[in-house]
């Protein structure tokens, strides 16, 4: 009866959603979005490791390839983007201390993100869309096997993330240079050069050196905003260009493929898609640390300036780092292989290896700490990085990326260890630390489960990533279906241990679900109450 | 010309020691970070050799791959290098086209193989029987795709396509389609 009692109302009936300010709802929403785009991911990603094992009858070989088309969307878009977007929106304005600039602007950004995911999923669900998240020209627009009205339906709905993205960024630097109204006029140009490290840099010359008018985290955050900027507008541009075709397939005019140079195009197209994954994600990342471990330890970052130079270094690097996904082109110039895919991919064995060591020395400084659920996955969180950026570098060298390029190498003990033990450890680990502030002291309802949440979540990442890492060493190869049982030990031991990634969500799921209560999930999605500006309501 | 095999073995030692060894100090780490803490403040000098020991590393690593890896210099000298035999594949409607039922290539020999698309981005792979990898490239539509490759041992190799060209391209091989001899 209690345990019915608890789902309905929450752990001790702590959690009054009708306490919430806008804002607070508005994260919160975000945030159980993105948890639900997760499970998406999760579930998908099972089924697609189930059946790298046995082929099931119920899936055909063109829906194996739409979820894979699609998993890597939902879980960068769906989840990761909602749950990154509502933190940030939260934390902006948190610590600059004042509003954020639009109320109005987040809700839209959630609502396109949200209804975006879900416009790509279900047209890909539908028609089996599966061009792939790399979309090689002219794959996207090759009627002769996908449906052009599926396509233009996926193609539209991210472009429908891709504005909400849009606005994000929008509202982002509009909280960070604003005035709000009753206040002091803002500088809002040295606001704007403190966050992108301008005034950082003329520090470095100067003697007397200025304070930073933007705390780290922001200055984090606004460098990997000028990435999404950027991404966003490359996708978008990638998206206008196929959804040109397919609607001049559906008027009957064939436009030919050859217009369009497949190597430009996908230089671009990976210039843009890189700006996330070697971008704005290793920043958002490194100032995600930052601001864990100085709410953790309550101490000053350790080596600060050196941290603000990092992050503006991590940013250049960002822009000239996408040749490294171009390595077995045999008609990409081999100066742009050497220098942007081999020397400049090598500075960020640099910029993260930084933050790994100030966000540990940070800590350090402030022993003895608690193993709180926070620095526990804080601690996973630096672990899976280092993990995957050295098996990355490694990768994106011209002698091995001959052996290992498309491979599962690429896909396990980097990609998949760099998201999920990386990404989304450091997430969880931001999730736990401000569940307190977002829901006005709600009570975790067990800490037993955060520990099987931990503990399941950490092994199944690192040992579906390491048997997914051997199957790639001995040949296996991602996007590639195999049907003699080539690699199925490798193949059973990664299913393992996604089905440990699956226990760690749903221990997670039941113990939020339990804290919040249902009744108290239901009210996040209803209209607030109190009518404010205000972060948190007065007295909080 | 050493063989892919034993460079992926290599790289195998030293990232499972390295994964070792981190997963050894963040452990450390979190069980002495719990503990009671001397006095003394974190001496600096541990950060700026850290520091320096990524840069020798990053810089080093790609130097020493070229050093030793022989095909990467191969690779990105092979405009200027005469190549023993010569083979011309083509590829459209996810089918390759070889220039004869089986490619028999000599031991020793250096083959450069030059591969078109018609339609799709592609890729062209060889493998052993054991489906382990020989080496990869990929296929671009509209561009020259070519690789220079030294065989050094005798064998039969099967040809992949290592790219994905859409669900109808899952299924491009051809079983031991490269024949090395003595």
């Amino acid at each position: 009866m209690r345990f019915i009692e608890t789902l309905i109302q929450g752990e001790q009936g702590l959690f009054k959603p009708g306490s919430l300010t806008p804002m607070q709802k508005m994260t919160l929403r975000f945030v159980v979005v993105g948890l639900v785009y997760y499970a998406f991911a999760v579930i998908e990603g099972m089924i697609m490791r189930v059946y790298e094992v046995v082929h099931l009858p119920f899936v055909t070989e063109e829906q194996f390839y739409a979820i894979l088309t699609a998993h890597p969307l939902v879980g960068i878009f769906g989840s990761t983007y909602s749950i990154v977007f509502g933190a940030f929106l939260f934390l902006v304005p948190f610590l600059m201390k004042k509003p954020l600039w639009s109320l109005k602007l987040g809700s839209w950004t959630f609502g396109l993100v949200a209804g975006g995911t879900f416009v790509f999923w279900f047209a890909g669900f539908v028609s089996h869309y599966s061009p792939l998240y790399t979309l090689y020209w002219p794959l996207p627009a090759d009627f002769g096997q996908f449906s052009a009205v599926g396509g233009a339906f996926f193609i539209a709905g991210i472009a429908l993330v891709m504005a909400g993205a849009a606005l994000f960024v929008i509202n982002v630097f509009k909280t960070i240079t604003y005035t709000p109204p009753g206040w002091d006029r803002q500088p809002g140009g040295r606001l704007l050069a403190s966050a992108l490290g301008l005034s950082g840099l003329r520090n470095l010359f100067r003697k007397d050196k200025k304070e930073h008018l933007v705390s780290l985290p922001v200055a984090a955050i606004a460098r990997g905003t000028v990435d999404m900027a950027l991404n966003t507008t490359v996708i978008l541009f990638a998206g206008v260009l196929i959804l040109v075709y397919m609607v001049a397939h559906l008027l009957g005019f064939d436009l030919r493929h050859s217009a369009v140079d497949a190597l430009l195009y996908k230089n671009l197209y990976w210039w843009g898609l890189d700006l996330i994954a070697d971008g704005l994600v290793l920043i958002f990342v490194a100032g995600t640390w930052y601001l864990l471990a100085t709410m953790i330890t309550g101490k000053k970052l350790y080596m600060e300036n050196i941290a603000r130079a990092a992050l503006f270094v991590e940013l250049v690097v960002s822009w000239t780092v996408w040749s490294h996904h171009l390595m077995s082109d045999q008609a990409q110039p081999g100066i742009l292989k050497i220098v942007s895919g081999e020397m400049v991919t090598a500075f960020e064995l640099i910029t993260q290896g930084l933050a790994f060591a100030i966000t540990l020395i940070t800590l350090w400084s402030a022993r003895p700490l608690k193993m709180s659920h926070p620095l526990k996955f804080l601690l996973g969180g630096l672990l899976g990085f280092a993990l995957a950026v050295p098996a990355g570098i490694m990768q994106a060298d011209l002698g091995l990326n001959r052996i290992l390029h498309n491979t599962q190498w690429v896909v396990g003990p980097h990609v998949h260890v760099a998201i999920l033990v990386g990404l989304t450890m450091t997430l969880y680990a931001a999730i736990y630390l401000l569940l307190p502030v977002l829901t006005n002291g709600a009570k975790l309802w067990s800490d037993k489960l955060a520990n099987v949440h931990f503990w399941c979540h950490l092994l199944g990442g690192i040992g579906m990533g390491a048997f997914m890492g051997m199957a790639g060493l001995q040949g296996m190869l991602r996007r590639t279906l195999y049907f003699e049982g080539e690699f199925n030990v490798y193949m059973i031991l990664a299913a393992l241990s996604g089905a440990l990634l699956l226990v760690a969500f749903l221990a997670f799921f039941l113990n939020i679900v339990m804290t919040v209560g249902v009744r108290g999930v239901i009210g996040i999605f209803l209209p607030a109450k109190l009518k404010t500006k205000d972060l948190l309501p007065a007295g909080k | 010309m050493v063989d892919p095999k034993t460079v992926l073995w290599g790289q195998t030692i030293a990232y499972t020691c390295y994964c070792l060894a981190i997963m050894a100090l963040v452990a450390w780490f979190a069980f002495k970070v719990t503990r009671k803490a001397n006095e003394k403040p974190f001496n600096s000098a541990i950060f700026y050799a850290f520091f320096a020991f990524l840069v020798v590393l990053g810089v080093s690593l790609h130097i020493v791959t070229h050093e030793t890896i022989p095909w990467k210099a191969m690779d990105l000298g092979r405009a200027k290098i005469a190549a023993d035999r010569e083979f011309e594949i083509a590829i459209a409607g996810h089918e390759f086209k070889l220039p004869a039922e089986k490619i028999v290539i000599k031991k020793g020999e250096i083959v450069r193989f030059t591969v078109t698309s018609a339609d799709l981005t592609y890729g062209f792979g060889l493998f052993r029987p054991d489906s382990s990898m020989l080496f990869q490239m990929q296929v671009l539509p509209g561009h020259t795709n070519d690789i220079l490759w030294r065989f050094d041992r005798t064998g039969l190799y099967t040809i992949r396509s290592t790219e994905y060209s859409g669900w109808k391209g899952i299924r491009m091989t051809l079983p031991d389609a490269v024949k090395v001899v003595d």
